[in-house]
């Protein structure tokens, strides 16, 4: 038991991280605070990917004399994309947060709600 | 040219968008937007005949053979959702010209076709592309610049359905990224024809079930299936005209496209039946076309009305999907094509209207129909084609997948199927009542027929829903071609 618990423990660390940006998405209503989860939900899916291209006993993909065991370089490679896709979706979304407190001088859900209901 | 066709498809817009962004502001950033999708529709065309044969492009990116470089693979299907796609794009910048002058700040001009092209080329790219991964970076590409762009509505609640639609767009597609990384883990593949080669065998793991429904629920949510829809009302309601129009008719079928690559190059039949992925289809979809079409009866606002009544027919394409045979398959792929002519279609005379009076409130449309005849047509027309008349594009779509239904007896989704229709009649009603029969008694200012700019792209649309309505040959038989290589192990 100890040792399937050990022996995931890339996976166990994934799913927490994730399901604590995803629990911070869904529960806060500070905008900022939103996107702050969301980041934190998008990183755990790059640990995720990142973890698995670990070949076990397995050296930095580097070609080097006497080496023959290299981990998988390719999930790196593609986690380097997806982290460019998360800092534009980020700075999106603080650039929507900026343009949504000067339109309306609030940032918190209900407040922008409210405002919108009132009209 | 003819051997690097596929890739001109993606890279023409994809180069525009950074030169578009450095014009000057004023006519040119548009002129240039429009020759390029004009080109990248006549190539989607030509593509379009190249395969006709039934045959499949394999194009190798850089040379690099699959399954290690990236490769686009085109087929009947992607080759007729790239011609919606382009199509649909090319007909509405002639239209932008005169509705963005008005609604976005002059200064704007420019970034805003910008964004249109980035958009323009991440819908196509994901039509296009046979890798797995780098459809991904395709949708993120569309998906960041439709939330740059419907946060350029004019009305401040622009802003917050925009920022909605991040947070459940990342989501979804953050979905279907872990999914990937999952389907990669037990694979070590990204190339979706060698994906298909190497699952069958893995069927049973339980880890490929799971990358299975993260990719589902991802895209069900970026495809607005109920009831993760909730973005998509705001989004359509507070967009400008021309996004609203360009996306309502193209973003949604381009992620059912990918939901049906999914599932039948993927994975396949079998692996389906397996699931309870079609019956869960088939739930969400009844509720969907039902709840969905009485809450557009409700709306007051038009535009708002238009986006649910897309929800509810949303609920018919996934409805093929869910039947899982031939037909049904056939019938989605064809109400895509319909959908995306009608939605164009009323979108697009709904935006004359507010062109002309500023405003897309039905209570003040009374009595416009008879000031805007053209355009009140086009709302008819359209209508009647979102109904399901015989003689427009919607009764075909209809009758596939009524016959589908019939086909495997599911009673019930044929009485749901007509359901929605008369629904449909009650909310088209609702909209032609108040601009025909309702007379304007307060106001006597006349509204003027909206410039022939904005008239004749919607009537193109227009008379492509008549003439599809007839003609089915392009819709019907590319779609049963396509049919026949997403389920081979079927026939």
């Amino acid at each position: 038991m100890l040792e399937y618990i050990a022996g995931h423990f890339n996976y166990w660390m994934v799913i927490i991280i994730m399901m604590a940006g995803f629990y911070t998405v869904i529960s806060r209503g500070n905008l900022v605070k939103k996107i702050a989860g969301l980041n934190i939900f998008q990183v755990s899916v790059f640990m995720l990917y990142i973890s698995i291209g670990n070949v076990k006993g397995g050296a930095a993909p580097i070609i080097e004399k006497g080496v023959e065991l290299y981990s998988n370089p390719l999930p790196h490679v593609l986690i380097l994309t997806a982290i460019v896709v998360g800092v534009a979706t980020t700075a999106l979304g603080l650039a929507l947060v900026v343009r949504i407190k000067e339109a309306y001088g609030s940032i918190e859900e209900d407040e922008i709600h409210d405002q919108d209901q009132s009209l | 040219m003819e051997n690097h066709l596929s890739l001109l498809i993606v890279v023409i817009p994809l180069m525009a968008a950074p030169l578009v962004a450095v014009l000057p502001n004023g006519r040119f950033p548009w002129l240039v937007s429009t020759a390029v999708t004009s080109f990248v529709f006549v190539l989607a065309c030509w593509q379009l005949l190249n395969i006709q044969a039934g045959n499949v492009i394999s194009y190798e990116l850089g040379g690099w053979a699959p399954p290690w470089g990236i490769e686009y693979r085109i087929d009947a299907a992607n080759a007729l959702v790239a011609l919606i796609v382009a199509g649909i794009a090319a007909i509405t910048l002639p239209y932008a010209l005169q509705s963005v002058i008005k609604e976005i700040p002059a200064n704007q001009h420019s970034l805003f076709y910008s964004a249109f092209m980035l958009c323009f080329t991440g819908l196509l790219g994901i039509t296009q592309t046979g890798d797995i991964f780098n459809l991904f970076v395709f949708l993120e590409i569309s998906s960041l610049s439709s939330y740059a762009l419907i946060s350029m509505g004019k009305q401040r609640q622009a802003l917050t359905a925009a920022y909605q639609y991040l947070i459940m767009g990342t989501i979804g597609a953050t979905f279907f990224l872990i999914g990937v990384g999952l389907l990669y883990a037990m694979t070590g593949t990204l190339n979706m024809a060698d994906l298909s080669q190497r699952l069958p065998e893995l069927y049973e793991h339980r880890t490929v079930h799971t990358a299975f429904a993260f990719i589902m629920v991802g895209f069900a949510l970026k495809l607005a299936l109920f009831p993760l829809h909730l973005w998509l009302p705001n989004a359509y309601s507070y967009a400008p005209t021309v996004v609203t129009i360009f996306l309502a008719a193209t973003a949604t079928k381009v992620a059912v496209y990918v939901m049906l690559r999914v599932i039948f190059s993927v994975f396949d039949f079998s692996f389906i039946k397996g699931t309870p992925t079609d019956e869960l289809f088939l739930l969400l979809c009844v509720m969907g076309i039902l709840m969905m079409s009485f809450y557009a009866i409700y709306q007051t606002d038009a535009k708002r009305l238009l986006a649910y009544s897309s929800v509810a027919q949303i609920g018919y394409m996934m409805l093929g999907l869910g039947l899982a045979s031939m037909l049904g398959v056939t019938a989605t792929l064809v109400h895509m094509f319909n959908h995306a002519l009608m939605k164009g279609a009323l979108f697009m005379a709904l935006g004359a209207i507010v062109y002309q009076i500023g405003s897309s409130r039905i209570d003040k449309f009374a009595g416009l129909g008879k000031q805007m005849p053209w355009t009140f047509a086009a709302i008819v027309i359209g209508g009647l084609s979102l109904i399901g008349v015989p003689g427009t594009a919607g009764f075909i779509s209809k009758w596939y997948l009524v016959l589908a239904a019939i086909e495997q007896q599911y009673w019930l989704l044929v009485i749901v199927i007509l359901a929605g229709s008369l629904l449909a009649v009650i909310y088209v009603w609702k909209l032609v009542e108040v601009l025909y029969f309702k007379s304007d008694k307060e106001s006597n200012i006349k509204i003027k027929e909206a410039p022939l700019s904005l008239l004749i792209p919607t009537w193109v649309l227009v008379l492509a829903n008549i003439y599809f309505g007839f003609s089915t040959e392009l819709t019907v038989g590319t779609a049963e071609q396509a049919v026949k290589l997403l389920m081979p192990s079927v026939n």
